[in-house]
């Protein structure tokens, strides 16, 4: 039982939660960008939280279906597929993703998991390292995936209904993304730290799953730091020599010396990850507690509706 | 380690799913010692909902699940897993931590396996024979890993040896390759990118994902460095 890649689009990798507790040998978390997606993904199909999915970047992949299957897909808008649901998909369909409509980043989960290696842990793809997917790369055509046996919904029993997405998924540029001021936000001069909160950002092309580039009011120090290294977060706002903002996402290093300016607050790292490259990006400052609070809320709502929705396919 | 290792420590914010222990500002190997102790205490006293322990120079991450440490009458997950944290570094280690591994890594200087060599004999007034006498006398410890999986970068190196990056990085340096990167000598794991001065070659694998333990050297180790020649190269590679 396999999935044939007919063409790899833009960026698929397999991707899931991500490589945690090897930062002490340099390898970083890697894992789904927008994990709230993946992770419905996955419930949506029967699948543990874990199990590994497709992240889909912008453009699609071309995908043959050599059996019958579950699938769900959520994440970025793909115009022409069903999505934030349960689908059966028959032997020999081929599906076509083309281009996202909204949003960057979709999650394709099969009912019992794409069957991957896990390396330290994981089966995520992480690029630079070389580590986890297909021998650590993006897919491409003529790739095999194979469907981990078990699991599943059987096609009778399929549900026929779907998820509102609306609470899950923001892809709207004008949402803004909270930031918790970082440890060096007060060595920006004044006019940096204002521009912080009230200018807007735009995502630079050169942004990816590592950081996002943010174009826009060049940021200064008010005096020159000498940083030694020092360990990163995802969601890390780094300050270069430059003066332009790097936004760390899933494949950030797991050190680094520049200044550390703002966190992305936990909640909202997912909804940066759904915005394109030109898109733009407004800051709002919150306190620490109130971001973890809110992320406390987040998965705890989050955790009942995935433990909501494997109830409903028992049924 | 005699004084509590809570002495002299700052506790930041990292986000809110991950707190940095600060023990210091620089990169002194005191410090940095202070560092991996209190990793391993840490690692020893399993505290809950701890995603990742990653220490670095004079600083340690600490990734968590804030579920993990909510209290609903109490303070905010990350003041209770701080004094939780400050309470265990309070608390000194049961034995003395000060027995590290040590790891001999053979290299073979100059040549086409370090075509920095000569430049670096050149910049430090001395014979390149010179040179690989000082890099092999002395023992290293791994102040961490990072920039690439099992990439270390060691402290110990003889300040006659400092010298600065290259102007313009290499686009390939080859998998093994020890280097000298300003004050500090490291070895690269895998074929990458890199800025740093290459003296010589390592047929030693420090990473291997599928290996296990994937990584020859864990932050803390001591590494002395033994010249071998390119027979000796080729043959370990093999």
């Amino acid at each position: 039982m396999s999935v044939e890649v007919l063409r790899a689009g833009l960026l698929t990798t397999l991707q899931d939660r991500g490589r945690g507790g090897c930062a002490m040998l340099g390898v970083g978390t890697a894992g789904a960008m927008d994990a709230v997606a993946l992770r419905l993904a996955n419930a949506l199909v029967g699948n543990a939280d874990d199990a590994a999915a497709l992240e889909i970047t912008l453009i699609g992949p071309r995908l043959r279906f050599e059996k019958a299957a579950t699938i769900a897909l959520t994440g970025a808008e793909h115009p022409g597929i069903a999505m934030w649901r349960a689908l059966h998909v028959d032997a020999g369909t081929v599906l076509d993703f083309g281009a996202a409509r909204h949003g960057a980043r979709a999650y394709l989960a099969v009912a019992g998991g794409f069957t991957a290696e896990r390396v330290l842990g994981s089966a995520s793809t992480d690029v630079n390292a070389r580590l986890g997917g297909i021998d650590g790369r993006p897919l491409r055509e003529g790739d095999r995936l194979a469907i981990d046996a078990g699991g599943g919904v059987a096609k009778e029993s399929h549900p026929a209904w779907s998820l509102d997405p609306r609470p899950w998924f923001d892809a709207d540029a004008g949402t803004p993304v909270r930031l918790i001021c970082g440890r060096h936000f007060g060595a920006l001069d004044s006019a940096s730290r204002a521009a912080l909160f009230e200018r807007e950002f735009r995502i630079a092309p050169e942004s990816n799953r590592v950081g996002f580039r943010l174009d826009g009011p060049r940021l200064a120090l008010s005096a020159p730091l000498e940083l030694v290294s020092e360990p990163l977060a995802a969601g890390t706002l780094q300050l270069p020599p430059g003066g332009q903002p790097i936004a760390l996402m899933a494949e950030h290093p797991t050190i680094g010396g520049y200044p550390r300016i703002g966190h992305v607050a936990a909640v909202d790292v997912a909804r940066l990850a759904q915005r394109r490259p030109g898109e733009t990006v407004r800051f709002a400052q919150i306190d620490l507690d109130g971001a973890q609070t809110r992320y406390l809320e987040r998965e705890r709502a989050l955790a009942r509706l995935i433990e909501t929705i494997h109830e409903r396919l028992l049924q | 380690m005699s004084e509590a290792a809570g002495r002299d420590l700052s506790i930041e914010l990292l986000g809110e799913t991950a707190l940095l222990l600060r023990f210091g500002d620089g990169l002194d190997a005191a410090t940095n010692a202070r560092v991996h102790a209190a990793a391993s205490a840490l690692r020893a006293a399993q505290l809950p909902g701890l995603v990742d322990i990653a220490p670095a120079y004079a600083t340690l991450a600490l990734h968590y699940a804030p579920a993990a440490w909510f209290d609903a009458n109490g303070g905010p997950p990350w003041r209770n897993l701080e004094a939780a944290v400050r309470a265990v570094l309070a608390t000194p280690p049961a034995q003395d931590d000060s027995t590290s591994r040590v790891i001999d890594v053979p290299v073979c200087y100059g040549g086409d396996f370090g075509p920095d060599l000569d430049a670096l004999a050149t910049h430090a007034k001395l014979e390149a024979a010179d040179v690989i006498a000082r890099h092999t006398a002395a023992t290293y410890t791994v102040a961490m890993l990072g920039f690439a999986p099992g990439f270390p970068y060691l402290f110990g190196l003889d300040p006659a040896l400092h010298m600065p990056r290259r102007a313009s990085p290499r686009t390939r340096v080859p998998a093994g390759s020890v280097a000298i990167g300003g004050a500090q000598t490291g070895i690269y794991p895998s074929e990458l990118p890199g800025g740093w001065q290459l003296i010589g070659r390592t047929p030693l694998v420090l990473f291997d994902a599928r290996r296990d333990p994937p990584s020859l050297l864990v932050p803390g180790d001591c590494v002395r460095f033994v010249a071998i020649d390119a027979a000796a190269l080729a043959v370990r590679s093999a």
